[in-house]
């Protein structure tokens, strides 16, 4: 009783307590980054309206395979980020480490992918204010595309990258035996945030490239 | 956590997830003119709701847990919806 009350924190009367006002925290923190990634999302909406045509033939070079790889690899680390919290609730060490490992890895290889794309964005001059190339009609549309294209893809990587950030702290401590069936907190929460990037990616991957992908 | 093991049940939804993106991949390449992106859209909305549903517990979680996620969702399509209505109805 009192190793568990040593996890408690002052302000808090219960375990439980404490975790669902972590959960809540993570809830009412991932609203606002609906909004954040809602505005990127709204202007891409805006502009898929009026700029159409131009959003269909700058998809075109977007890599339809490597972005369903990559959706894939996402998808697989959503599964083994909640095989991790359900490893770590049930205090078994060994298996919530490699499940959080796994997900690294996963997330690792998504930004991996992503940098390959992004070198072909450049190298193709594509990429708006550096060196930007448009062929074809509709230029100034294409520019608008990309320029969404690597806000959108840019912070969702960003976010990516610190949830990697994040599970690497807990992968840490998780190996030294600092969760259990009675605190398990910090990785459910993380795990939150982490399928909220999932479902970020769930989005952007029809959005960016499969615009009218049958012409 | 209500006794079942749950190892199980989210290896399933995962293939539910791994075939709802063979679906819109393969939807995209069918030439359904405007409902092309209703299509792509439903099958996301559908993927997120399976994540948030099974991985993100909120088929477990309480009223307030609930509230909160289904308010980001409102919130967005509040500002979808009033902002289309002034882009869709310009000239």
């Amino acid at each position: 009783m009192s190793e568990n009350r040593a996890l408690v924190a002052h302000q808090f009367d219960t375990a439980a307590q404490q975790r669902g006002a972590a959960t809540l925290g993570m809830w009412i923190f991932l609203a606002t980054e609906v909004l954040f990634f809602g505005g990127m999302l709204m202007a891409y909406t805006v502009y898929r309206v009026t700029e159409g045509e131009a959003f269909a033939h700058a998809s075109r070079a977007q890599n339809i395979l490597l972005g369903g790889i990559n959706t894939a690899v996402l998808l697989t680390s959503s599964l083994t980020m909640a095989l991790a919290v359900h490893a770590a609730q049930g205090g078994r060490r060994t298996r919530s480490v490699m499940m959080l490992a796994s997900t690294m890895a996963l997330g690792a290889l998504f930004l991996g992918v992503k940098g390959v794309e992004y070198a072909e964005k450049f190298a193709e001059h594509l990429v708006p204010g550096v060196d930007f190339h448009w062929a074809g009609p509709d230029a100034g549309g294409a520019q608008i595309y990309f320029i969404l294209y690597f806000l959108l893809t840019g912070f969702h990587a960003l976010h990516l990258a610190i949830g990697i950030g994040v599970i690497a702290v807990l992968t840490a401590r998780a190996a030294r035996g600092r969760y259990s069936a009675a605190y398990s907190t910090p990785v459910e929460v993380a795990g939150l945030y982490w399928h909220f990037v999932d479902i970020v990616w769930i989005f952007l991957y029809p959005l960016i490239y499969l615009i009218r992908v049958y012409r | 956590m209500n006794g079942e093991s749950p190892t199980g049940l989210y290896v399933r939804v995962a293939g539910a997830l791994y075939f709802l993106l063979g679906l819109t991949v393969a939807c995209a390449f069918i030439d359904m003119g405007p409902f092309n992106i209703v299509v792509a859209l439903t099958i996301a909305v559908a993927k997120a709701v399976l994540v948030v549903l099974f991985f993100m517990h909120v088929r477990h979680a309480g009223g307030l847990t609930r509230v909160v996620a289904c308010a980001g969702a409102f919130w967005l399509l509040f500002m979808c919806v009033l902002t289309l209505t002034d882009f869709l109805t310009r000239n």
